[in-house]
């Protein structure tokens, strides 16, 4: 097990030391001796996807005045310290301290276009261009310092933001050094890269700088920001996603409530601008008192939503096909199983925020949003504006976990903005239509058929997979944006965004020689989007439950019958790695243990889980006990972030196992607060102990989905270990148990 | 409007405000303090919470004209003058018991309204005080853990 380091920055010091053991750290301050500077080692693979728009160095990095280093990334920060991530890396790749990089993230015009922060991909594409860019620039420095000195470059030293002679006191920083220029050179391979064994920060625990201001409530969010004049707005929305405003009567408002200052009506959209926060939240609850809505047409019955959902499906389509799936091994059976989830919330804790300013000529938008360039692209398609007319900055919210409601609060904003210009207008989302407008992880049937051959081993495999769309996130497409399709003039959707996130892991990452996999696409009643993980949770859900079933068909370990259909060494290694953990973990009557593995998107990062539950059999409630991840990321960037990261999906997947389902009557949505959509609270938390295996060789991989998939699963067999019952329907709650 | 005097932080403020207002707009709007988030306004998730008169509430369906001489404390009242972090935020930190951190402020008063009540609770009554608390990053074992140390460090062990 690794240890989290929890020291205080001088110890940390002591402990990393700076590549030759026993050297006075950070000598170079003192002025005595020369710190020994780590080896270069060119790296000639592939550059990331994030550079192809941003080739050049000073995109990623640009010095200030004063010789520190400001870094640029077009990603935002959810709570997954980013921040920290790509501060380790420039400042690693810089030989600066810490303190010396400064990191500016996602801000239009300003930062690169990193499209979406999501799918793990923030460290390998953000924080990766930052490591070319700090390396090449790094050389660069040393050139040019060695010219304006006129000294060998091998007789200059680069250590903590200065470059010196080794032979006399001569130095300049690195603004000295670029004289008020920047490095305006493209990233080329091959990138002389920092030698890993010389790593000050990167692989470290290092503690979050941010986590230090929230504590004193000096971490500024989307909803923190003020502005002088700045005014506070709400919008009404639908009675229903069909909903049509037949007429709002606002002519008692500002009589019944005090400081309203404008209602903003745009076809059935609905707005309303006041001098304070809680005079809107009034106002809004008076103009839905005083509107006439049509209804909305009635959603399918929940109980029988994934018949229906089966039944307005599209053909399918063949996602993997090899081998032949009839050939059905002699005297051997067939096994089939169905699964299902129900529509999940993101379920942020801070309901959306969106802040806009029209100063005549430019839209100033603030949001935090996951994706400020495309969200960018669709507000300024539904506003007929020139994108470059639009100016939008990232601004940290709470957890999202997905494509939720941002976009929509800071388009509200942006539509209230140009019609009261010059001020301010900050928009506020209620609990109520956080969790009732949100675009939900979508509900997803899957069946399985496996054979096994007389050795126990899967001979033949197919997936049925049932799913909506996995992303709807604004782009090109306005109608993205909630907001475009209830304008005067109501834009529809045109595409059906990201369907692919539907059958991510939907083929088992094991050695099955016959194999068919087959989406069936539809179009579901409720607005869906991506929810962390995508389909993943679903797919891997199902195979790791089937696995097991199938390992007690064959007589099998489950651990053992895994192992039997692997070859990667890597996956292997969590495997063996969860068994170490759990070994000699002692069971009670009612209790045990399940595991489950999967490797994010069947490319990415390991992951195994475990969980141990006690189910008692008289009134069917589950307990989760513990919980344990084995995980390998790749490289490990920050390895405190890493942990932090594993231990939230596995809680939150947890939450989702064992509480959580989107609820719907007639045509409303039931589940419309934290009574009506049960999320874990404290009483529900287990204990959890994850274990990472560092691969300082391998490329760094995200780790913000990686542990949800297989929690699922694991939970699931731990509950069928515990009490016989096996549960294909999420969430598994003690009703299923007795039922 | 009618005008309300707060003891706020250890300071006394007059608001100008409809007697309805609930206390987290007060302090949010008004009195500009980042401390206390909205999350639902429902008292469903504790984001919202403040120290009245020493024990952790949630302000979000307070009424101000409810307030009357009560003593208020916020995040941003908790850390002593010279900026040295109380020993829950101290904790807090030094146990990174968070990821986005909107929860934090809810989480660190109820934690400190807690040990100002029981200074050495187990950990079925830490789960208990932080019950109504949710944190959706779920960094809920770090905060368990850092509601330890705190108690820990408060009691000089
Ligand atoms: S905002 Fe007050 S409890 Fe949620
Ligand atoms: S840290 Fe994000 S909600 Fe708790």
């Amino acid at each position: 097990m690794i240890e989290l380091s929890k020291t205080s920055r001088r110890k940390f010091l002591r402990d990393i030391g700076y590549i030759s053991v026993g050297f006075p750290l950070l000598s170079s301050c003192f002025g005595e001796q020369d710190p020994v500077v780590a080896a270069r080692v060119n790296y000639e693979g592939d550059l990331p996807g994030s550079m192809r728009n941003a080739s050049k160095v000073n995109a990623w990095l640009h010095v200030l005045e004063d010789g520190r280093v400001m870094v640029f990334s077009g990603k935002v920060e959810l709570g997954q310290g980013i921040r920290t991530a790509i501060r380790q890396v420039a400042a690693e790749e810089l030989d600066l301290e810490l303190d010396q990089v400064e990191v500016h993230l996602a801000e239009t015009g300003v930062t690169p276009d990193e499209g979406y922060t999501a799918g793990s991909s923030s460290v390998p594409n953000s924080a990766m261009s930052v490591r070319y860019a700090a390396a090449t620039a790094r050389q660069k420095l040393l050139e040019l310092a060695s010219a304006k000195l006129n000294i060998a470059e091998e007789d200059l030293i680069l250590y903590n933001g200065k470059v010196k002679s080794k032979k006399s006191n001569q130095s300049l920083n690195f603004a000295e050094i670029l004289e008020g220029a920047q490095i305006d050179m493209e990233v080329t391979k091959p990138v002389p890269l920092k030698i890993k064994s010389g790593y000050r920060y990167v692989g470290k625990a290092i503690p979050r700088k941010d986590i230090e201001k929230m504590v004193r409530g000096e971490e500024v969010y989307i909803q923190d920001l003020r502005f002088p004049g700045m005014v506070h707005a709400r919008v009404l929305r639908p009675a229903g996603y069909q909903s049509k405003l037949v007429k709002v009567d606002d002519s008692g408002l500002s009589t019944a409530i005090s400081g309203i200052i404008k209602t903003v009506v745009n076809g059935s959209f609905v707005g309303v601008i006041t001098d304070r926060e809680y005079q809107a939240v009034k106002a809004e609850a008076y103009l839905r008192k005083h509107s006439e809505w049509t209804p909305s047409p009635s959603f399918p019955k929940q109980e029988t939503l994934f018949a229906h959902l089966k039944s307005i499906a599209e053909k399918p389509q063949s996602i993997r096909n090899e081998g032949d799936i009839t050939t059905t091994p002699n005297g051997t059976d067939t096994f089939k199983a169905s699964y299902t989830k129900p529509y999940l919330k993101h379920g942020s804790i801070g309901p959306a925020c969106g802040i806009a300013m029209y100063d005549g000529e430019i839209l100033h938008i603030w949001s935090h949003s996951q994706g400020i360039y495309p969200m960018r692209r669709a507000i300024a398609a539904m506003l007929k504006m020139e994108q470059e007319k639009l100016h939008v900055i990232a601004v940290p919210g709470a957890g999202c976990f997905g494509h939720s409601t941002a976009d929509d609060a800071a388009t509200d904003a942006a539509i209230l903005a140009l019609s009261y210009p010059g001020k301010h207008i900050r928009v506020q989302w209620s609990r109520h239509d956080e969790h009732t407008w949100d675009p939900y992880g979508t509900a997803m049937i899957m069946e399985l058929e496996a054979s096994l051959d007389a050795n126990g081993k899967i001979k033949t495999w197919k997936t049925d997979v049932w799913t909506d769309s996995h992303s709807m996130r604004p782009d090109n497409d306005p109608a993205t944006l909630l907001d475009t399709r209830y304008l005067e003039n109501p834009v529809q959707l045109k595409g059906r965004g990201y369907l692919g996130g539907g059958h991510r892991n939907a083929d088992p990452y094991y050695s099955i020689p016959n194999m068919q996999v087959n989406a069936h696409f539809f179009n579901g009643p409720l607005r869906v989007s991506s929810l962390r993980s995508l389909g993943s949770y679903t797919t891997i859900f199902s195979i790791e439950s089937f696995m097991d079933e199938l390992a007690e068909k064959a007589g099998k370990d489950p651990l053992e019958f895994r192992l039997a259909h692997l070859e990667d060494a890597r996956a292997i290694a969590v495997i063996n790695k969860i068994q170490e953990m759990c070994n000699g973990e002692k069971l009670e009557e009612g209790e045990g243990i399940g595991y489950a593995f999967s490797r994010y998107k069947n490319t990415t990062a390991y992951a195994t889980a475990a969980a141990k539950v006690s189910v008692d059999r008289a009134s069917g409630t589950i307990k989760l006990l513990k919980m344990w991840a084995a995980v390998d990321v790749g490289e490990i960037i920050n390895l405190d972030g890493i942990i932090n990261q594993i231990e939230g999906g596995m809680l939150q997947a947890a939450s989702w196992t064992l509480k959580e389902e989107v609820t719907f009557e007639d045509n409303k949505i039931t589940s419309s607060d934290w009574r009506k959509y049960p999320v874990f609270r404290f009483s529900d938390i287990p204990e959890v102990e994850v274990a990472m295996i560092d691969r300082p060789n391998e490329a760094a991989e995200g780790g913000g989905e990686v542990s949800m998939p297989p929690t699922g699963a694991a939970i699931a067999n731990a509950v069928y270990n515990a009490c016989g019952k096996r549960v294909y329907d999420l969430p598994i709650t003690a009703e299923k148990i007795l039922g | 409007m009618p005008k309300f005097t707060l003891h706020i932080n250890g300071l006394q403020k007059v608001i100008d405000t409809e007697p309805d207002t609930p206390l987290l707009y007060v302090l949010r709007d008004n009195l500009e303090l980042n401390g206390p988030k909205f999350g639902c306004g429902l008292s469903q998730c504790g984001a919202c919470m403040v120290l009245v008169d020493g024990s952790a509430v949630t302000s979000c369906m307070r009424p101000i004209a409810s307030i009357g001489d009560s003593k208020i404390t916020t995040l941003e009242g908790l850390a002593s003058e010279n900026g040295k972090l109380h020993a829950v935020q101290d904790a807090f930190n030094q146990e990174q018991a968070a990821q986005c951190g909107y929860c934090l402020n809810g989480m660190v008063m109820a934690s400190v309204g807690l040990l100002n009540d029981n200074p050495n609770p187990n950990d079925s009554e830490i789960r208990d005080a932080l019950q109504l608390n949710l944190c959706r990053c779920s960094a809920h074992t770090r905060i368990i853990q850092a509601v330890k140390t705190a108690s820990k460090n408060l009691s000089g062990k």
